[in-house]
């Protein structure tokens, strides 16, 4: 006979619920416990990390990646705006830009920027300004395709209601499409941040002092020094106190923004009248 | 009639005038040579089916359409010259859309002072006073401080009438302002309008209001396939349209009912 629809999903929902138990249970009997303790869980390598862990690490994380991030958003803005241009060429230097870095790992880019601009330029920027434009230059790729599906995505008869009360082109853009494609793209833009939070962690090929270190090359350090993996879960630990607080918040600028349409009657409108 | 204002000098006294107005979007001819002439005060309603060039006719007046041929004068600034400022020009032509299109991230009032200041470098403060003047006018001096999303459609559209108002427009175009609205709303933003074109506005009304254009219009347009089949006083084109169009299309809105379940 066969069973009920809900009979049905009682069973299978059973059956999902014993193979995650039994992925657990055989897990916890290879693993080698006194050894993970060992590793991780090492408190007095663990209390070598503090203080500076936070005070130098984890702050040097959260000032590369805002300089980073505030040069990249930008850069970023600009070249949507090239990308969105009437000029041809403007559009295509964007588009190249924008492909390149986003093609290119970061890594490369950080090399290059390590080693090509002093060699370049016959000059070295500080540690702290050459962070702020590789990690610029790769964000604002990133940033630029998000914030041009921004301004295309705010209703056009806004930008209409704004050319009939006189404002120019560049008023319009400055005064009424930013502003609304910056709420727009608030969700995306904070999942921008956190990708730049951890991509943070490879500019330690820059050849950083002590003091300027980051998470990752803290921890590693400390793996170095102590023989523990315990500063290496100190640096994840850290990385997600600035990540998840970021996370939810992007989560809750989507609902807020995927929940009250802001801009529906408009882009009814133009559906019907275009 | 239109003798009479051909007969006018341009640059004397019209409000709005039109001349061979042609529009294409691509290979497709919206426009074919509209003429039309607007005194100050004047209310003329331009109706017709759907797809005949209104909305476009009345987007090409404050050039939010670049027409492809033809000109248009309004208070003697010819729009088309290759030469005008259209930023400075427009400030002088209102517009109402059928979507209202407030700006979406500005509470009421300052939809109503970010055009007066940015545009004609009013202060905060004589901004503000000039808004707080318009919303009371459209009976929503309370609603200062909402958000747009807070509003009903009809409330929107009255704000959008208030903010076109407050850049002292001397002429306001409406593209089907009470369309969008629920049939309970479209009685408040009529009033308005009433209100507006018994203070003597120019108005140039897209519409399918046939009752409000009887009573305020003083002029109606038909349109049908880019061209004016039909204009005279309201009541003589609704009332007893000459042209068979004319006739179709006015049994088709004003007796919707006879036309089977399809709008
Ligand atoms: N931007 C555009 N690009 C291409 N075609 C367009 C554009 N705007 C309007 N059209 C076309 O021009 C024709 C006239 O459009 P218009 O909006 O002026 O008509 P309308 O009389 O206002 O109709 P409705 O009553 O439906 O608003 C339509 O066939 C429409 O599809
Ligand atoms: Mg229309």
């Amino acid at each position: 006979m066969a069973l009920s629809k809900r009979k049905r999903s009682q069973v299978i929902r059973g059956v999902q619920y014993a193979v995650l138990v039994i992925v657990v249970v055989l897990l916890a009997l290879v693993a080698n416990w006194g050894q993970i303790r060992r590793a991780f869980f090492n408190l007095s390598a663990a209390g070598e990390q503090f203080p500076e862990i936070i005070s130098t690490a984890l702050v040097n994380t959260i000032i590369y990646t805002a300089l980073g991030f505030a040069f990249g958003l930008v850069v970023g803005l600009v070249l949507a705006l090239m990308r969105l241009s009437s000029v041809g060429p403007y559009r295509w230097i964007a588009t190249v830009y924008i492909e390149f870095f986003r093609g290119v790992p970061a890594l490369l880019v950080f090399i290059a920027f390590g080693y090509g601009v002093p060699l370049a330029f016959q000059a070295r920027f500080d540690n702290y300004t050459t962070v702020m434009l590789s990690l610029g230059l790769v964000g604002s790729a990133y940033m630029a395709e998000t914030i041009r599906a921004g301004i295309q995505a705010v209703p056009k008869g806004q930008l209409e209601a704004a050319r009939s009360l006189g404002m120019s082109r560049g008023r319009t853009m400055v005064t009424i499409v930013i502003p609304q494609a910056f709420r727009i793209i608030l969700p995306p833009l904070t999942n921008e941040l956190i990708l730049l939070t951890k991509d943070s962690s490879l500019i330690y090929l820059l050849g950083l002092a002590r003091d300027e270190y980051e998470l990752a090359k803290f921890g590693r350090e400390g793996l170095n020094t102590t023989g523990s993996l315990t500063p290496i879960l100190l640096a994840g630990l850290c990385y997600l106190i600035i990540t998840i607080p970021l996370s939810l918040l992007s989560r809750r600028l989507e609902r807020r923004t995927g929940g009250r349409k802001v801009s529906s009657p408009e882009s009814t409108g133009l559906e019907v009248s275009a | 009639m239109t003798a009479q204002t051909q007969a006018q000098d341009p640059d004397t006294g019209l409000a709005v005038e039109i001349t061979g107005l042609t529009k294409s979007f691509g290979s497709l001819q919206v426009l074919r040579g509209i003429d039309l002439a607007v005194r100050p005060g004047e209310v003329v309603c331009i109706i017709g089916p759907s797809g005949s060039g209104k909305s476009t006719l009345l987007r090409c007046v404050n050039l939010l359409e670049e027409p492809n041929g033809g000109t248009v004068r309004v208070h003697g600034t010819e729009l088309t010259h290759p030469d005008v400022d259209i930023d400075a020009a427009r400030r002088q032509i209102g517009m109402v859309f059928q979507s209202f299109n407030l700006f979406a991230h500005l509470n009421v009032l300052n939809n109503l002072t970010v055009a007066q200041r940015k545009v004609l470098r009013r202060g905060q403060a004589e901004a503000e006073q000039v808004a707080r003047a318009n919303l009371a006018k459209v009976g929503l001096a309370e609603k200062a401080g909402a958000m747009p999303a807070q509003l009903s459609g009809g409330q929107q559209q009255r704000v959008a009438i208030a903010r076109a108002l407050s850049m002292d427009p001397k002429v306001m175009l409406f593209d089907e302002p009470t369309s969008a609205l629920d049939p309970e709303l479209v009685g408040d933003v009529l009033g308005v309008m009433r209100q507006l074109a018994d203070e003597g506005m120019t108005m140039l009304v897209v519409t399918h209001e046939m009752q409000f254009a009887r009573d305020v219009a003083d002029r109606v347009l038909f349109m049908d396939g880019g061209v004016v089949v039909e204009e005279g006083p309201a009541a003589q084109v609704i009332g007893d349209p000459q042209h068979e169009r004319t006739k179709s299309f006015l049994s088709r809105v004003l007796y919707p009912t006879h036309q089977g379940p399809s709008d």
